[in-house]
């Protein structure tokens, strides 16, 4: 039996036992508490497809068909380029049949007056369950497997299915959203179609006015959101590339302690970045009175507004943009700046002509996120907004807030989509066609030059003062949670902790009193399921987009970047919009959850490995290939090991996120599974500052704790000897 | 395959027991502050112990951006608390179930009418008067006089010192506006509410902001509901609660059970609960300052006695309405905007 035929029958015998066994539509407790077993004889909702045709569900009978169709094409025909057509055909078909039928049939009948008119009165349906989903996915195998027959990509099945499984995950999990509140748009509120929303919205000069260049009062909020993305891309990329340098390439002494406190702004829950900048440099704060104090000078409010969200931006992002680029830094072959210094080249003629440039897909890369970081920023504007507000802000306000526009707030979300688009599309232009590879399988022995005196002094100089700084900011946090009220009784209390996670010993046992408890057990299991998911789907959609070549792939991979620069208020809307009813049916659930992690902070992982895969050496793929491995285990053997340090940033990202992001999370959160940042946010708001602030103190803790977990898990890149005698030096000082 | 009936086989005898033993659920969006919502949910699964609740806190406008998106197919059940407008609003929709429970006659008659109002698809539960709260330090510092009218607030010596909610975003803010409105006349007020703008240091986007920046400083004084001053000034900070001398507007606080809720029968149970004696009581204990809606509940020591303040008579069908809500914001967009005076 050929490899055709043996993935052709697993795929087979799988879609069959789900037709036969598994319940086609949702259960409403889970699938997974099997509840739904004891009522499996009374309620006819539970039964698997074969029983629902029998009972009256004609729109099923097009799948059950094409599986035996399948089955048929399995037995009576070779495997080759005839049968595979019919393959990829089948599968099509039924995709698109699922797709047709599940969009049509609601829960109370046909979706579309058109349809009912045609056709007459239908039974209603549940959403998909477990059935349905295990016979998309066959579907899409189908497809797959029949390419792979009839050639495509070199015969390669895994491949193959990964792109299509992709496709289709993306496609349910971003574009379909997207297109539920674009469309939502052009509704009001019962669902008949209008443009007049968009109309008046488009050319309001709220969103346009550029009066401020003239002297006006302010400018449109579209352009002092993309000034403060340029200002905070800037800035963090600037520092990013600074803590980079100082921490590979010079004698600076406190290198260990220098990671801890750049990761620290990432693992911050929102608003406490704000929060504490606002004690620090508020009109009242800490540092304010104390400069006031010495010059006599009066600071006033500048915190709020733009300067106040840019420097919390700016703290926030920078660690985001050091990920990025430290992997980028090391990787850098020491043999190129060793090459330009026997060239007689100076350190400094070195750092600039060699060294820099080869970091160029890491600046671009960090410049983008942070961009699209400050773009779709959430929590600091919400604090230090001021008056005007910024895109991301906006969109909230006017879903949530009184006016209540919907269509607003998809063109606010449009306009945000073309700007971060277009920063997406400069920075492949600028890098498409350049060779950037320096991690070859050649031997490579050097070690890194050190960075050139004039600049040495300078960088080191920033990033003490900025280091510095954070830490101020986080004593401030730190001390927050044991004071007893901010500003006006500063003795020292441990009640905000016991408030939060206080723990008593009663008669039945432990038992979790404090408040906190639900909502961080929960955070933390949502966050744990996330991480690995987004790092595994990040990593390989990375690897087909910067090694495999199929059709569409540009487009795939805008799509991809387009969840990642949609603001989370967006997707948090989107969601409810696009899950709450049949065909898919997630509100109120974990996986909703989980789903918008994974698809939100997936682009992390795959620029990351984009950027690292682009130092790798294609050479590397082609020799593993020519001794006889195939591409999976390729993947597997040769380029995941070279990919650690990107692993974990991936993994690392997506788990902090998981727990700190909150625009998106405000709205997907129920009472079932409530998240931390949304429980801290009703604190903050309600004025609870202490107890706000020692949660988020326990977050961090706990986050510290799990990323070193994370990075003893996956371990270090070994790239050559030579460059760890500092570290084998310190292990047995 | 095997392994997947075992699995099954395995889950079926391990879940029935436990479906059996399942207790009924509730699950409610609570608009109020965090503390007063974990007060009731705990208070209730004590005196209900068949009853299991799921509460999620929500700013009013986020309970209902979440109540009409998942219009159709609602996993909500029981929505507590938050000022009356979103509750009215989605009212108007359809969106809350019509429900007379047998606690109406103990109520007061602002808290009746707003189920009148809305074709009983909503009750008041709690109500509170628009006011200001100023920092006493600042004040002393700067050698201002107290604000006790509305019309102080124009004073230029005032200039950056004010803070008050964007309407836009905010529901205070809004019933302040709708309030100058029914006080003054249309554009008097708009007038009034440009005078006022170059005094306005910051526009927020939270109703309850400006007494906070103010309580902390960072502001002279905000212009909020007086309970959640108040709640600033038992805290301790030094903060003056001030109720305009011209008169002023109020919010009700409403209640509403979702229309198609999954588990409606609960949700009754809940509601008839909150509108009794026992349940309004509790609100004082977790350091709520408004007035409760039943007659008997007895207020905390703090609150401003409702009768003694000049309360307008707050028109709700017709300010809580859209169309004069869209008319009114443009308005104030147009001749006031989002703009202070920085």
């Amino acid at each position: 039996m050929n490899a055709d035929n043996r993935r052709l029958d697993w795929i087979l015998g799988g879609a069959i036992a789900a037709l036969l066994i598994l319940p086609w539509y949702k259960i409403r407790g889970g699938f997974f508490s099997f509840g739904w077993i004891g009522d499996l004889f009374t309620k006819s909702d539970l039964w698997p497809a074969t029983v629902q045709v029998a009972i009256g569900r004609w729109q099923l009978w097009p799948v059950l068909a094409l599986i035996l169709g399948a089955l048929w094409l399995r037995h009576a025909r070779p495997s080759g380029a005839d049968r595979g057509r019919w393959l990829v055909w089948l599968g099509a078909a039924g995709l698109v049949w699922l797709i047709a039928e599940g969009l049509a049939i609601g829960t109370r009948g046909w979706n579309w007056g058109l349809l009912e008119s045609m056709f007459g009165e239908v039974a209603g349906q549940p959403a998909f369950g477990a059935g349905a989903v295990i016979l998309a996915v066959a579907f899409t195998c189908l497809i797959s497997f029949g390419a792979a027959e009839r050639g495509a990509l070199k015969g390669d099945a895994f491949i193959l299915t990964s792109i299509s499984m992709l496709i289709l995950l993306v496609a349910t999990f971003v574009f379909y959203p997207i297109l539920s509140i674009f469309t939502g748009a052009f509704q009001d509120i019962d669902g008949a179609f209008t443009t007049e929303g968009v109309a008046r919205n488009i050319v309001d000069p709220k969103i346009w006015s550029l009066s401020c260049l003239i002297g006006g009062p302010s400018c449109g909020v579209a352009w002092r959101t993309l000034f403060l993305a340029l200002c905070t891309a800037t800035a963090t990329t600037g520092l990013g590339l600074a803590f980079a340098l100082v921490a590979t390439r010079t004698a600076f002494p406190f290198k260990k302690s220098l990671r801890l406190l750049t990761i620290l702004p990432i693992i911050t829950p929102p608003f406490v970045v704000g929060l504490s900048l606002i004690m620090l440099l508020g009109r009242t704060g800490t540092l304010t009175q104390v400069i006031e104090g010495a010059t006599g000078l009066e600071f006033g409010r500048w915190i709020y507004g733009l300067p106040g969200i840019w420097l919390a931006q700016v703290l926030s992002f920078t660690p985001i943009s050091f990920l990025v680029l430290i992997g980028v830094v090391e990787g850098i072959s020491p043999s190129m700046e060793e090459a330009s210094q026997t060239l007689r080249a100076g350190r400094w003629r070195t750092f600039r002509m060699v060294s820099l440039p080869l970091m160029a897909p890491g600046l671009a890369n960090a410049f983008l996120i942070g961009f699209i970081e400050s773009m779709a920023d959430f929590g600091n504007p919400l604090v230090l907004g001021g008056s005007g507000g910024v895109l991301s802000t906006e969109i909230f306000f006017s879903v949530v807030g009184a006016q209540n526009d919907p269509s607003r707030a998809a063109v606010l979300a449009a306009i945000l989509l073309c700007f971060t688009l277009s920063a997406f599309l400069a920075q492949r232009m600028w890098l498409s066609g350049k060779n950037f590879a320096t991690v070859g399988g050649k031997g490579d022995g050097g070690m890194h030059a050190g960075l050139p005196r004039r600049l040495a002094w300078p960088v080191i100089t920033i990033v003490t003062v900025w280091s510095i700084f954070t830490l101020v900011v986080y004593t401030m946090i730190l001390f927050g949670g044991f004071v007893k009220l901010w500003g006006l009784d500063n003795s020292l209390t441990l009640e905000h902790y016991a408030h939060a996670f206080g723990i008593t010993w009663g008669e039945d046992g432990l038992r979790w009193t404090g408040v906190a408890w639900n909502s961080f057990w929960t955070t933390m299991l949502i966050a744990l399921i996330a991480a690995p998911l987004t790092a595994a789907v990040g990593l390989l959609t990375g690897w087909l987009i910067a090694r495999q070549k199929f059709p569409g792939k540009a487009v795939f991979e805008f799509v991809l970047m387009m969840s990642f620069a949609i603001p989370g208020t967006v997707i948090g809307i989107s969601y409810i919009m696009a899950f709450n009813l049949p065909p898919i049916q997630m509100t109120g659930t974990a996986l909703i959850l989980i789903m918008c992690f994974v698809f939100r902070n997936m682009p992390v992982g795959v620029r990351g490995s984009i950027a690292a895969m682009a130092q790798l050496d294609g050479s590397l793929d082609e020799a593993s290939l020519t001794l006889g491995a195939n591409s999976g285990r390729t993947l597997r053997r040769v380029i995941l090991p070279l990919l650690r340090p990107a692993i974990t940033a991936a993994l690392v990202y997506s788990f902090v996120r998981a727990i700190t992001s909150i625009s998106a999370v405000i709205f997907l959160v129920s009472a079932k599974y409530n998240m931390a940042t949304a429980y801290i946010v009703g604190l903050v708001e309600n004025g609870q500052y202490g107890v706000a602030i020692a949660y988020s103190s326990v977050l961090i803790v706990v986050m510290i704790i799990v990323i070193g977990g994370f990075q003893m898990l996956v371990g270090e890149r070994r790239l050559r000897r030579r460059s760890n005698p500092p570290a084998a030096k310190e292990a047995t000082a | 395959m095997k392994f997947r009936t075992a699995a099954i086989a395995a889950g079926a005898a391990l879940a029935v027991p436990a479906v059996a033993a399942n207790a009924a659920e509730l699950n409610m969006i609570c608009s109020a502050e965090v503390a007063i919502c974990e007060k009731l949910v705990g208070a209730f699964e004590a005196s209900h112990s068949d009853i299991s609740v799921n509460m999620v806190r929500l700013s009013s406008g986020e309970a209902y951006a979440k109540v009409r998106a998942e219009g159709r197919n609602p996993q909500t059940d029981l929505w507590w608390g938050g000022t009356g407008d979103p509750q009215l609003q989605a009212a108007a929709e359809g969106l809350t179930a019509e429900y007379k429970s047998e606690h109406l006659a103990e109520l007061h008659d602002w808290a009746v009418e707003q189920a009148e109002t809305s074709g009983y698809r909503t009750v008041g539960v709690y109500s509170g008067a628009l006011g200001w709260g100023y920092n006493t330090d600042i004040f002393t510092k700067k050698g201002l006089k107290e604000p006790t009218c509305w019309s102080d607030l124009l004073d230029p010596a005032l200039k950056g010192e004010i803070q008050i909610a964007d309407p836009n975003s905010s529901g205070t803010a809004y019933t302040a506006l709708a309030t100058l409105v029914q006080l003054m006349g249309e554009d008097e007020a708009m007038d009034y509410l440009k005078k006022l703008g170059s005094n306005v240091a910051q526009y927020t986007k939270s109703g309850s902001a400006p007494v906070k920046a103010a309580a902390r400083g960072e502001a002279g004084l905000g212009i909020v509901f007086m309970h959640d001053a108040i709640g600033q000034t038992v805290e301790g900070f030094p903060i003056k609660v001030v109720a305009p001398c011209e008169g002023t507007g109020y919010e009700v606080g409403s209640m509403s059970i979702i229309e198609g809720a999954q588990n409606p029968d609960e949700a009754k149970v809940f509601y008839d609960w909150a509108l009794t004696t026992d349940a309004q009581n509790l609100m004082p204990e977790a350091g709520s300052y408004q007035v409760q809606s039943n007659k008997a509940a007895v207020a905390s020591e703090h609150t401003p006695d409702f009768s003694k303040l000049k309360l307008i008579d707050y028109d709700f069908a017709k300010y809580g309405s859209a169309e004069t809500r869209k008319a009114l914001l443009a308005r104030w967009d147009a001749e006031v905007g989002g703009r202070a005076a920085e």
